[in-house]
């Protein structure tokens, strides 16, 4: 029985462009207090637009509307379990959304000077630290915006490492299972990426990796725990082969959540570390973004982080931009500060107790849950997982009920879906993740929901093969969409 | 299902020869194997193809596949309808959805290739190895 | 629950980790503290930072109003606390706004495609370089030292990591805007790309037709960046380049010390396929209903992995829903309106302290600090609660004795002549 949702209770709404009558207004700008001045005058017509035809006008009642109407035809970590895998979707604590707001803290300039900006330079600072003890690594740059963009900030530094012994090398390896950003920095960073292939346990196989480590190699990615849930078993030894042979270990730390305060990748070979500030520390993921990826170093790649740092002077924090060994910026300013300023308030708020009750807890969600739904599905990897796992449709799929059409039937019970077929290694794959945020009762529907569409691809495949049946919209033509793309609105466009 | 004289690659490629032109295109294998095609990327006219190498690719939603030329030599056509109406390559692989015709370099070269019947058999091996059903 | 999964402990869930690797104390961070405190704190931070005397900085970051429907608007839950919508039928709401994101910023750079965000302007440029050079097959990039110095640091950190070469052209030292003679020298059959920004870091307009027929020219293609999304209001789409990348910050979002804001990169219809970044597309349900979701999705990491075109994921979709709310605020008179009053203001503003270089400008110009040495008068009218301009010579060492002032809407007049005032004394 469904038990959260039946049908979506909301209208249709169409686009801003459809609502837009000429001559209606929302905004208000105040009398201008100087002398105006004619555009083509001062710019030259040529370089003046006579209109901003097609953007719309619409009144301030209709924005609000057509977007708290819109925002209802979302699933959201606020309407129950997320268990996107590898996503890390935990509750976002209000506190941060309302520091982030603070005047003092929304407002100051990028290019003030220092002496106007100690507050916010003083939350990096300790962001920084934090971040260090955390992941027992000695320097930490906030600079990177996500955590892809981390990756290539830990690339592009071993490559500066390396190029300054004398060369840079041409592969990066990466574990079968790793997330599709890995190969992408990689190539990205001037690297060849190589598949190291994973072992029945779903780690990295050790005799694989020796074999293929030698003087072409810069670095391995490695997620660990991986998109298994499972944690390398041999992680100082895989470190032990790159550093015999002058390669690094670059860890992928998007499952960081599964670590806090049980162990540290600094404790454990790793030489470069990427965090996602919106899994790990629970800022929000706002429909795809904004996050951040700050990239924690061991002291040798510690002068080849971005430019600017921050030092300690006795005037106060300042920002060193005198780094000649530094691989340069990666982004404009600092780094998404009002992304840092939510992490480091979630930091003080779980203090040491708290991130490591976290940790365990995300765990034994998620091994409640793998307990619980093995009856149900296949668990192709038995090794001991963490704070996700990954199941298969393969006794669905004897029926032609797939890894998509239950994810799809688990909208109709209310949930949004698991990560549907990855990692690629294990086919049709379920990779389940529910954070330390969910209370058991959350969990048991969540199993109850699982339960009853196994059940329901015995007793009637046809049934989750073309859910979902009570969402706004039925299942997307996501073909249609990719063979003739429409990706603007145009005026001749259908209405409905 | 597999046309007699048509030749085959192990990446589930086809061809067959008209004259000095050999004819390229994915077998109906490929096809179903990659599901709804959304999009074909093909290579220009008198573009010199290498047997073995990357002469274009076939995308569908969530996969992109590389499709290898069978043979070598200089492209003389290419199949621009597709472009338009990548679905005919789900709905005709053997025969309308060809890909890309090229002047033959090196005949020899389809002897290295599988037969019709060969081929059967290869698929018939592989969709074992890969479990009762496709995506 | 630890009975159910046969356990006696909450140790004995990483009870398998090796031991050796195992944290053996507490981490060593402040303990816990209560929701009042962590606020208490902040706020005594927050109070560190000056934000609320006048301010004439600008120079890539922008202070404008921000229409208080903005943060209603993104507040929502449904909103904030979804993940990129991969499940199209639970996530028609965040579709929608993107698909409106997209077709805003085709309507106001004059491009046919845009993508749902990228990090920033910076990275958005450097992207658009790297995508510039899969389109030619060439490997040269040139870009105008006019451009903003943080966007160029971050294209040749990009560039290093694929050896590509990156050429700065010289700035026109009378007219402020790219020098065209250099630029024609340099750009030639091996280049991918010229990247120019408009209005650029000096404020100034750059005459873009006559840049797209010098870069055509040669079979490359323009880049136009922009940091000042606002006066895009008012100017003249960059229509004639091939990639436009910028930056949204002035749609809606504060200054924020720099971050997080949104970049974006639209394009012409025949480059899409190389595009980087998400992109939702309308398409129909089964019950033949419109729809929304992402959608050639075969360009990205998680299809093409190594061959992607980018290894973007995780973008900046929420400020890209503050600039969607924003836009359709101002809306079509609006936002020229507000582009009106900055270019009002700087002018004004100009009319008193007269601007370096003789190009158009919109809402910032450079101007020679009376005395010579913009950091002692930016130190004088910090003592009055107002923060300066730009000094220029710390990426510009001839433009030393040079400021970078901005003026938008929110600069009241008694505010610009207090700064003329005490930037007039001796």
């Amino acid at each position: 029985m469904i038990r959260k949702v039946r049908t979506h209770p909301t209208q249709n709404e169409p686009l801003l462009f459809e609502i837009s009558r000429p001559g209606k207004r929302a905004y208000q700008l105040p009398e201008l207090d100087v002398p105006p001045v004619d555009p083509e005058a001062v710019l030259g017509p040529e370089n003046v637009r006579p209109d901003l035809e097609g953007l719309p006008e619409l009144s301030e009642v209709e924005v609000v509307r057509h977007f708290t109407r819109l925002s209802t035809h979302n699933y959201a970590v606020d309407h129950g379990l997320y268990p996107l895998g590898s996503c890390t979707m935990k509750y976002n604590p209000r506190l941060n959304e309302a520091l982030a707001q603070l005047d003092g803290l929304a407002w100051p300039h990028p290019y003030q000077p220092e002496e106007t900006v100690q507050g916010a330079l003083e939350i990096l600072a300790r962001l920084e630290a934090a971040l260090a003890e955390i992941t027992g690594m000695d320097a930490v740059t906030l600079q990177p915006a996500a955590g892809a963009h981390g990756e290539l900030t830990g690339l592009l530094m071993i490559r500066a490492a390396l190029t300054e012994r004398g060369n840079p090398r041409q592969k990066v390896l990466i574990p079968d299972s790793a997330h599709g950003t890995n190969p992408a920095t990689a190539t990205m960073a001037g690297y060849v990426a190589e598949t190291v292939p994973s072992n029945a346990q779903g780690m990295v196989d050790l005799g694989a990796l020796e074999r293929q480590v030698d003087e072409s190699v810069a670095a391995l990615m490695l997620t660990t725990p991986n998109t298994l849930g499972v944690f390398e078993q041999n992680i100082r030894q895989i470190a032990e082969i790159l550093h015999a042979k002058g390669a690094m270990l670059y860890m992928d730390g998007a499952n960081m959540n599964a670590l806090l305060g049980i162990a540290r990748p600094g404790d454990f070979g790793v030489d470069a570390v990427h965090l996602n500030l919106h899994k790990t520390f629970s800022t929000p993921h706002g429909g795809g973004g904004p996050g951040a990826g700050p990239v924690a170093v061991k002291k040798h790649l510690e002068p080849y982080l971005p430019v600017p740092r921050l030092v300690k002077t006795e005037a106060g924090w300042k920002w060193d931009f005198h780094r000649p060994r530094s691989i340069g910026r990666v982004r404009a300013f600092y780094g998404n500060f009002l992304v840092a300023v939510r992490a480091l308030a979630y930091i003080m708020a779980m203090g040491p107790e708290g991130l490591r009750q976290a940790t365990l807890d995300a765990i034994l969600n998620a091994r409640y849950l793998r307990q619980k739904l093995e009856p149900y599905y296949e668990l192709p990897h038995k090794a001991p997982t963490m704070h996700e796992f990954v199941l298969s449709d393969a006794r669905q799929a004897t029926n032609g009920v797939r890894t998509m059409d239950i994810a799809k039937r688990l909208l109709d019970y209310g949930f949004y879906a698991y990560t549907v077929s990855f990692p690629l290694i294990v086919r049709g794959a379920m990779m389940i993740e529910p954070t330390e945020t969910e209370s058991k009762q959350e969990l048991d529907l969540f199993v109850e929901a699982m339960r009853a569409i196994a059940e329901e691809a015995q007793r009637d495949p046809e049934l989750v093969r073309t859910a979902p049946h009570t969402t706004r919209v039925g299942r997307v033509d996501e073909v249609t969409a990719a063979r003739r793309p429409i990706l603007r609105w145009t005026p001749d466009l259908p209405r409905e | 299902m597999y046309p007699q004289h048509y030749r085959f690659t192990k990446e589930h490629e086809w061809v067959y020869v008209e004259g000095d032109v050999a004819v390229i295109g994915i077998t109906d294998y490929a096809q179903r194997e990659l599901g709804d095609v959304v999009y074909v990327e093909l290579p220009e006219v008198g573009q010199e193809l290498t047997a073995g190498k990357v002469l274009g690719s076939v995308e569908s939603v969530k996969a992109v596949s590389d499709v290898y030329s069978p043979v070598s030599g200089e492209v003389v056509e290419v199949n621009t309808a597709l472009h338009q109406a990548p679905e005919k390559i789900n709905q005709d692989p053997h025969g309308e959805a060809w890909l890309v015709k090229v002047r033959l370099r090196d005949p020899a070269e389809l002897d290295r290739l599988m037969t019709a019947s060969e081929y059967e058999a290869y698929i018939a091996q592989a969709s074992q190895a890969s479990g009762s059903s496709s995506e | 629950m630890l009975a159910e999964c046969g356990l006696r402990s909450m140790e004995e869930l990483v009870a398998h980790l090796p031991p050796e690797i195992r944290l053996e104390r507490p981490l060593a961070l402040e303990p816990a503290r209560s929701e009042y405190e962590i606020a208490a704190e902040f706020r005594n931070w927050a109070q560190q930072n000056q934000v609320n005397g006048p301010c004439f900085l600008g120079a890539g970051v922008y202070r404008h109003f921000r229409p208080v429907v903005v943060q209603a608007l993104v507040s929502r839950a449904e909103f904030f606390t979804t993940y990129t919508p991969y499940q199209a039928e639970v996530s028609q709401g965040t579709l929608a706004t993107i698909f409106e994101f997209q077709t805003l910023m085709c309507q106001l750079t004059g491009m046919d495609v845009a993508n749902a965000s990228m990090y920033d302007g910076s990275t958005a440029m450097a992207e658009a370089a790297l995508m510039a050079r899969r389109l030619t097959r060439r490997d040269k990039l040139v870009v105008s030292s006019a451009v903003h110095p943080e966007y160029r640091a971050v294209l040749r950190t990009y560039s290093a990591g694929q050896g590509v070469p990156v050429i700065e052209v010289p700035y026109d030292p009378e007219a402020g805007w790219t020098q065209q003679d250099s630029l024609a020298q340099v750009v030639d059959r091996d280049t991918a790309a010229v990247i120019v920004q408009s209005p650029n870091f000096f404020g100034v307009i750059e005459p873009l037709e006559y840049c797209a027929e010098l870069v055509h020219q040669a079979g490359a293609l323009l880049i136009v960046t922009f940091t000042e999304a606002v006066s895009l209001g008012l100017l003249r789409p960059p229509a004639d380049a091939d990639i436009v990348a910028g930056e949204l910050q002035s749609f809606a979002t504060t200054p924020s010390y720099g971050g997080p804001f949104a970049g974006v990169i639209a394009t012409r219809e025949q480059f899409v396929r190389q595009l980087p970044g998400r992109l939702v597309g309308m398409t129909r349900d089964v019950h033949g209903r419109r729809a929304f979701c992402l959608t050639l999705v075969s360009r990205e990491q998680h299809i093409r992995r190594e061959k992607a075109t980018s290894n973007i994921c995780t973008n900046q979709a929420l400020v890209a829903l503050m600039a969607t709310i924003f836009l359709s605020v101002y809306g079509r008179r609006g936002l020229r309106e507000l582009a009106l009053q900055n270019l009002a203001k700087a002018h004004y503003l100009a009319t008193k302290l007269p601007p370096r270089f003789r190009g158009p400008f919109f809402n910032e110009f450079v101007t020679r600090a009376p005395g010579g040495d913009p950091n002692r008068l930016n130190r004088r009218l910090l003592e009055h609660g107002i923060i300066g301009g730009l000094p220029l010579g710390r990426f510009y060492p001839e433009l030393s004795d040079c400021w970078l002032l901005c003026a938008t809407e929110v600069c009241r007049r008694e505010e610009i002549d207090r700064l003329v005032e005490l930037v007039s004394q001796p």
